[in-house]
């Protein structure tokens, strides 16, 4: 065994993997995890903990794992994490955790997020689970929103003896979870809905199909409905449209659309009543992870996937490990290049879209650099379908109905980094609806702070 | 689970539910809608809330068999239960905001067609418990499928009834009566509010904008979550995309592109087709259509 490398992870073939909604990656089993286990050097100042947005105990429970001892090794990431299982899958461990490992600086970075998951999922199948709490202190937490952040923070609380309820808008808990990212890379029955259940088994409730602003507000849920502090972990869901001619003919959708159909209302599966549009050849326009879960989730509909992004490849905002999937899918990517219209025909809907190729100009104030458009070279891509991934930002709903509860200039609620503390006496948020569209752990890391942050302040009032 | 307390047929293919969802009862107000799904397999179902009882913490739905989904939907008795019902979304109508002593000053004309009785039924009950009278135009096809006719009489002044076909009252569409009450009868009103099927809306609004009405209309595109975050019921009004769902329902109509968002509207019909092809005849539809691909 070449120490310098990781343990290989198996995988579904592409061939395959192309006509099924089935996960991708298959992990580690245990004699593969004890492997790459070993290779981990037990640093004594292991920076890969301050690459971890939640700072698990990494070299402590791969030491557990090295040994065999996987129980052991699951309690220890049980203290920093709520969500091993989901986290270990889509991290971008890369440029967190494992992008720090010592190991990485010759050869390959401990797979800490295959192995994180590996010791996740080997509770879930041996009903291992966290430990609830004795005693509740008799003070009430709402949490808004069901997402990463929300289900840590409220999480984090119930372990303090807080009586946490969430409150989420979908019919579903999970947030980007459950609606967002597809099966393929995040199973829902099994992962997702297991680390839900193991919150509640912490005490927390969960009261699903409550839209925040509209049944009832914060103000009420403090004021009539007796909560001592809340917590708004609400999102970034809005999705944004380019505003071209055509944008709103039959066949295009935004990323969110198309995968709360697949994702949160199963489309796609025969006896699920929601249908989708699945399109024959669809262009994806963007080039983060939500555009290329948009283009293999269209794959998987049977469809000739174009990924239209106006960078080139190094620019591509999505996970390397994203874009090497899908391009060994037979993803076709179009770099360089920017739709200017979406071509509709007589009876409303898409039949292609006029693009320009683009070329890199000087770097811009944020150091990248800027796309400009090569005059006259414009073409035509025949198309039936347009998925538009060009990100998204806060629903302002919540902020818009709670009073003195202050937004910046791109709606994200104003709150303070390390304890969550918003304008609003006993309000605390984090996550997207705070940063904008970011990362799960990142919306985790956020969850934990302000659950502290509301420990502090409830405990000194 | 959200209880059905009352389940009954008021016409062919028309229904009407009364349901237990205390929190929606609490804070919804005319204008507003909800979202049903059935259950596990379901898909989300938009529907404008027809009445409330914000005491009993229920709220009452009307809807037509259109497909699949709402002709399993109308199998539902009363004891049944929706498995997930979520609102109020949208906001509500811009009267519900104004202040009572100027409304009393404006004149409202308000036009339902067909099932979009339902919606306008609360916003007139509301006039009415503010001391407000309003004329009333009901357009339905035929006889048979007029519904609400009583309950819009106890809170409507004026009331004019017409059907397609002259089954019942007088024969014509709902511009006619408007025209009539406009231009022969010499009425004049402040605003109009227009809801049924988008044709209707559109005819309405291009006949009050010709008349120099106010005119707001409740538009039913397509939904997936109704909170903003999908984009699926956007429309174009004036020169800005909207999402009905949050920015809506209700516009004015005199800016809506009716066109393009009847276009819309039609975006799943093979599929929906399909579905009920296969709740009707199950396995026993083997192509011939030329839509299902039961002929591949």
């Amino acid at each position: 065994m070449d120490v310098l490398k990781k343990v290989p992870v198996r995988e579904q073939k592409p061939e395959v993997r192309a006509k099924n909604f089935d996960e991708v990656c298959l992990g580690y089993n245990k004699e593969e995890a004890m492997a790459e286990a070993e290779r981990c050097i037990n640093c004594k100042n292991a920076k890969c903990i301050t690459g971890c947005p939640v700072s698990i105990n990494i070299p402590a429970f791969i030491h557990e794992v090295k040994e065999g001892n996987i129980e052991q090794a699951y309690s220890i990431i049980s203290e920093s994490s709520a969500l091993p299982a989901i986290c270990g899958r889509v991290c971008p461990q890369e440029s967190q955790c494992e992008g720090k490992c010592i190991r990485g600086i010759k050869g390959e970075a401990i797979s800490i997020g295959k192995l994180e998951r590996f010791v996740a999922d080997y509770a879930r199948e041996n009903d291992i689970s966290p430990e609830k709490p004795e005693s509740t202190n008799g003070k009430k937490v709402a949490v808004i929103g069901s997402g990463p952040a929300g289900l840590t923070c409220a999480g984090d609380l119930a372990k303090l003896g807080y009586e946490v309820t969430i409150f989420e808008a979908l019919h579903e808990a999970g947030g980007v979870l459950v609606y967002g990212i597809p099966e393929f890379r995040l199973p829902k029955s099994t992962v997702v809905k297991h680390e839900i259940e193991n919150v509640k088994k912490l005490g927390v409730k969960i009261e699903t199909n409550v839209v925040i602003g509209k049944a009832t507000t914060i103000d009420e849920l403090m004021d009539e409905e007796g909560f001592d502090a809340v917590f708004v972990g609400s999102g970034a869901g809005l999705p944004k449209f380019m505003g071209i001619p055509g944008e709103n003919a039959n066949g295009v959708f935004s990323a969110n659309e198309y995968l709360t159909r697949n994702n949160l209302m199963k489309a796609f599966k025969e006896d699920y009543d929601t249908p989708i549009a699945a399109g024959t050849k669809v262009a994806v326009v963007g080039g983060g992870n939500v555009a290329m879960d948009a283009a293999r989730t269209a794959l998987r509909l049977g469809a000739e996937v174009h990924i239209v992004y106006r960078r080139s490849e190094a620019e591509l905002p999505a996970r390397v490990e994203e874009v090497h999937h899908a391009k060994e899918e037979g993803i076709i990517f179009d770099l360089l290049t920017n739709p200017k219209e979406i071509l509709v025909d007589d009876n409303g809907w898409v039949r292609g879209m006029k693009c320009v190729k683009m070329e890199l100009g000087e770097p811009d104030a944020s150091g990248r650099r800027r796309p400009v458009e090569v005059p006259g070279s414009e073409f035509e891509l025949d198309l039936d379908t347009v998925i538009m991934s060009l990100g998204t930002s806060p629903n302002p709903l919540i902020s818009s109905t709670t009073k003195g509860l202050d937004v910046n200039k791109w709606k994200c609620i104003i709150a303070d980094e390390n304890n969550g503390k918003t304008t609003k006496e006993g309000v605390y948020a984090g996550g997207d609806a705070v940063t904008g569209a970011a990362t799960v752990i990142l919306a985790m890391g956020a969850g934990k702070a302000a659950a502290k942050g509301i420990h502090e302040y409830l405990s000194a009032k | 689970m959200y209880k059905i307390l009352k389940a009954e047929k008021l016409a062919d293919k028309i229904y009407l539910f009364e349901v237990s969802a205390p929190r929606i009862a609490k804070s919804c107000e005319p204008g507003q809608f909800i979202i049903a799904k059935m259950d596990e397999q379901g898909e989300r179902i938009p529907l404008t809330i027809c009445d409330f009882d914000r005491e009993n913490g229920t709220i009452t739905i009307v809807f037509q068999i259109v497909g699949a989904s709402t002709e399993k939907m109308s199998t539902l008795k009363a004891g049944d239960s929706f498995r997930d019902f979520v609102g109020p979304l949208g906001v509500a109508s811009e009267f519900v905001n104004e202040d009572v002593e100027e409304l009393k000053n404006k004149k409202f004309l308000f036009v339902a067609g067909g099932v979009g009785t339902a919606p306008v039924y609360p916003q007139v009950k509301w006039m009415k418990e503010h001391g407000i009278d309003v004329d009333v135009i009901m357009g339905s096809k035929t006889k048979d499928l007029l519904i609400l006719e009583k309950e819009m009489k106890e809170v409507a002044g004026n009331l004019y009834i017409t059907t397609d076909d002259g089954s019942y009252e007088r024969k014509g569409m709902v511009t006619e009566v408007i025209n009539d009450l406009v231009v022969n009868k010499g009425n004049k009103y402040d605003v109009c509010v227009a809801i049924g099927p988008m044709i209707m809306m559109k005819f309405v609004a291009k006949l009050t904008k010709e008349l120099g009405i106010k005119t707001i209309v409740s538009l039913n595109p397509i939904m997936v979550d109704g909170t903003g975050m999908c984009g699926a019921c956007r429309v174009t009004v004036g020169d800005e995309v909207k999402f009905a769902c949050v920015d809506g329902p209700e516009f004015d109509g005199h800016l809506v592109n009716f066109d393009e968002a009847m276009k819309r509207q039609q975006m799943y019909k093979t599929q929906e087709g399909r579905a009920i092809l296969k709740l009707r005849e199950g396995d026993t539809h083997h192509g011939g259509c030329g839509h299902c691909g039961g002929d591949k």
